[in-house]
């Protein structure tokens, strides 16, 4: 099987898995990191979403072999030395219920702050569109988003 | 200090009294110290089967219930620590595992964590606080009646003495309960009734393994299985060879009418899955959706079982000066939890060990007992935070897939479902039918009502709801139709559609009597409360007093103009809840502005998580009513994944203002009764800006012409 060196959370990794194997499955069962989430496995509920280089995508479907060379953050990269605002925005909103689906909405709301520190409702609504919530905590999730935007830029 | 319950209902003290760790779940529960105490603890007493005390104070509650996203992690602790007397800042949670010696009703479901659990809660901690202050009256020799306690101290009045938890916990482990120990006056709870956060919220936000999908131990092998792809389906044939042949695939292993791979990782055993050529004996006659809604329809229109009868129907509806019929129609929902179905399994000669999400860990554990043969004294079970549950997770199947792949390959296992495994082999809510009638007087007053309701495998007529009760001629009756398709309880079971069907009819009649819906119900609701028909299921004050504080909420009677409102009421699960909808019309595109929630849940334990409950559950009450459908072709779901399922997403969620009704009634649930009329008073708003009567479900507009698409809001 062919090994693999990637670059998670600003570490090397070495793995040795089939080149079609997800990165999703990677993360969980080869590097022990759990938080990305597994949900649909075709891209369409947002759950698995990292950062590939800084923008969002859907670890569930993207191959290893795709993600070499990338900077792959993760959920459990997020904070360093202390929690980012939107993980302290998400904590004191008191937004998730079951909270599966909340390192995905997580790894999509910072990728939006990145690039648009004071995001409309508007903005909000398109970035967020593809993060799926069964427990509804939507309302929530634009709550946080706003106050980690404060958080931010404070 | 009034209440005082006897300690017989509850729990011993002294079996369990002696230092040492109590056992969490290995691997996955860490006791946080949020606290942050200048000195760290050293012994821990374990008070009681709820609750340890550190020598330096800390207080670890332990969380009794499985926790799918309703809050009881976070809640039930918090009454503990009320009746305890303790700093909520001083408590970790953890999660109890299946401990049926200790704890009672250990499962999720029907909205009855709270509720149930309510007098052992607080008793744990008055007892807990009973003993503390014991010990420390026998040091001091004082009498007890002289002490007090406060944010984790023991106190003495007359000497000015004052001992903290930790130091005095050892003791108290030791004291013999009394027969009774006195409770706090609810008048006097400090902590219950204030927002506390989410116990897991930073685990969750830092990704941190809570869930059952997260958990793993040394050797534990991964597992992907096949179940039937038709309803009624049974195996014929499994040809394994090619699957067998693929690297990292560890077995293929047949049960019932299931198979499974096991594999050295998840990907591995999916792809080895796909390579299984398995043959199938079809069933006879395969299940279709053009079928049972045509075998519903018909239904409908003959006489089905009798649930309820008042007065003399027949005659009313004869006499009646006009008669309001109208048919509502309800697909089959898949769960979709986002945490797909999973779960872990050690079977071994000495004993089982599961560990995963489960909404009846006691279910969980009589399944691995019956399979394996062993008693559930040698069967441990310990409940993973689960990705959602909504009634999927009582069932015990995938709990029986892992038991019966760890039997067959004697290692620990984990098997995880697909969503389309997830989507296409659910127990899914039944697809319903309703037809209602109302016979109106010349002034519009209704004289005699009729529900009759169709449902697939299962009953879907409540013969006590609203308007049983308030009407003299009542008629309730129903049929059930039997189907391969497999179905359960789904949030709210029967009343998540019920809700919508009954309190827009209601609408219906309201309008076609030429009478306020609002006030038309407050009218109904009165009759019930002063001169009930037969039995009621609810107390139509409450029900008043809900509609009132929604209606005063939303400035119902204020005219607005291009403002529409809605309005719905509904009990279920000793909840009550009214909502009223506001729609606006701009740009001849109505829009949902805001949804005003009024709940009385007696006392609200934990507002900010109430508060996500109702919010949550009016929008995925809203967002089912909208999109969700799983229909069936030759016994097979037609949607197998979010590409062809919809789910309400982001930017179709609209406002939802909730309100708690003051009371100091013991607590009821929250997890599903908000859901239930949301769909209703939106539906009637909507008819009112737009002359539209939805009854079909899901209303989605690209398969409705007429309704309006839920993104329009603001």
């Amino acid at each position: 099987m062919p090994k693999y060196s990637l670059d998670i959370n600003k570490k090397s990794y070495q793995v040795e898995v089939a080149e079609d194997t997800p990165l999703l499955w990677v993360l969980r069962e080869h590097l022990d990191m759990v938080g990305t989430k597994f949900g649909c496995g075709i891209a369409q509920c947002g759950a698995c979403t990292v950062h590939l280089d800084g923008n969002p995508a859907r670890s569930c479907s993207v191959p290893v072999s795709a993600a070499k060379g990338m900077k792959i953050t993760t959920i459990e990269g997020l904070a360093e030395e202390k929690l980012t605002p939107v993980q302290q925005a998400w904590i004191e909103e008191d937004v998730a219920q079951c909270g599966y689906c909340q390192a995905g909405q997580i790894m999509t709301a910072t990728a939006l702050l990145e690039s648009n520190p004071n995001p409309t409702d508007a903005e909000i609504d398109a970035a967020m569109s593809g993060n799926l919530c069964r427990c509804g905590s939507y309302l929530r999730i634009r709550k946080a988003i706003h106050k980690a935007s404060k958080l931010k830029n404070a | 200090m009034s209440t005082s319950l006897n300690r017989r209902n509850f729990l011993r003290i002294s079996a369990l009294a002696g230092g040492g760790l109590v056992i969490g779940f290995p691997a996955m529960v860490s006791c946080d110290n949020p606290a942050k105490k200048a000195e760290a603890a050293t012994s821990w007493e374990n008070v009681n089967a709820f609750l340890k005390i550190a020598n330096n104070g800390e207080v670890t509650i332990k969380a009794p219930n499985p926790e799918i996203g309703q809050g009881v992690k976070t809640a039930m602790p918090m009454v503990v620590a009320e009746e305890l007397d303790v700093p909520w800042e001083m408590v970790s949670v953890v999660q109890g595992e299946l401990d049926t010696e200790n704890f009672k009703d250990q499962w999720a479901g029907g909205s009855q964590s709270i509720k149930r659990a309510w007098p052992r809660l607080r008793m744990a901690g008055a007892s807990a606080r009973y003993a503390l202050v014991s010990a420390a009256a026998a040091e001091w020799q004082v009498p007890m009646e002289e002490c007090s306690t406060e944010d984790g101290f023991v106190l003495h009045k007359g000497s000015g003495k004052k001992i903290s938890y930790g130091k005095i916990a050892a003791s108290a482990a030791t004291v013999e309960l009394p027969e009774e120990v006195p409770m706090k006056d609810p008048a006097d709870f400090k902590l219950i009734g204030t927002s506390k956060l989410n116990v897991d919220g930073e685990k969750i936000v830092t990704g941190q393994p809570l869930f059952g999908i997260d958990y793993k131990v040394d050797g534990m092998m991964y597992a992907m299985l096949v179940n039937p792809p038709v309803f009624g389906a049974s195996l014929k044939s499994v040809d394994d060879a090619a699957a067998k042949a693929m690297a990292g695939v560890k077995d293929v292993v047949t049960f019932g009418n299931k198979v499974a791979v096991v594999a050295n990782s998840t990907w591995e055993a999916k792809k080895a899955k796909e390579a299984l050529k398995i043959e199938w004996n079809a069933p006879s006659n395969p299940a279709s959706t053009q079928k049972y809604v045509a075998a519903m329809q018909r239904s409908l229109e003959k006489k089905g079982k009798v649930q309820r009868k008042n007065g003399n129907p027949d005659k009313a509806f004869r006499e009646a000066n006009q008669v309001i019929e109208a048919k509502f129609e309800a697909p089959f929902l898949p769960h979709n939890t986002m945490e797909p179905m999973n779960f872990f399994a050690d079977v071994r000669e000495d004993g089982v060990t599961l560990v995963g999400p489960t909404q009846t860990p006691a279910r969980a554990r009589r399944t691995a007992a019956e399979i394996t043969g062993m008693d559930e004294s040698k069967i441990t079970v310990n409940m993973t935070r689960m990705g959602g549950g909504f009634g999927r997770r009582l069932k015990a199947d995938y709990v029986a897939d892992a038991v019966e792949i760890s039997k067959a390959i004697k290692a620990p296992v984990r098997v995880l479902y697909t969503r389309e495994d997830d989507m296409t082999a659910g127990v899914y809510r039944p697809a319903s039918q309703y037809k209602f009638r109302a016979a109106l007087d010349k002034e519009g007053n209704v004289t005699a009502f009729h529900v009759r309701g169709v449902g697939m495998n299962s009953g879907v007529v409540r013969d006590a709801n609203f308007p049983a009760g308030a009407i003299d001629n009542f008629l309730a009756d129903g049929h059930t139709i039997k189907s391969d398709i497999t179905t359960g309880a789904w949030r709210s079971p029967v009343h998540n559609f019920l809700g919508f069907a009954e309190q827009s009819f209601l609408d219906e009649i309201a309008l076609a009597g030429g009478k306020d819906p609002l006030q038309f119900r407050l009218d109904l609701l009165e009759k019930a409360k002063k001169n009930a028909v037969g039995e009621l299921s609810y107390d139509p004050e409450r029900v008043i007093a809900v509609l009132k504080l929604a209606a005063e909420k939303a400035d119902y009677d204020k005219q607005e103009s291009g403002v529409h409102k809605g309005v719905a009421c509904y009990y279920s699960h000793s909840t009550y809840v009214a909502q009223v909808a506001e729609v606006v019309v701009e740009d001849d595109k109505p829009m949902i502005k805001r949804i005003v929630s009024a709940v009385d849940c007696g006392i609200v334990v934990n507002p900010v998580g109430a508060i996500n409950q109702v919010q949550g559950s009016v929008i995925d009450g809203l967002g089912h009513i909208y999109f969700g459908e799983l229909t069936f072709k030759d016994g097979k779901p037609d949607q197998a994944n979010f590409d062809k399922y919809r789910l309400i997403r982001f930017p179709e969620a609209p406002q939802v203002e909730v309100h708690f009704v003051d009371s100091k009634e013991d607590p009821t649930g929250l997890g599903e009764p908000a859901l239930n009329p949301a769909p209703a008073a939106v539906a009637n708003a909507m008819f009112k800006a737009t002359g539209e009567r939805w009854r079909i479900t899901p209303l989605d507009p690209s398969k409705r012409p007429g309704v309006v698409e839920l993104e329009n809001r603001i």
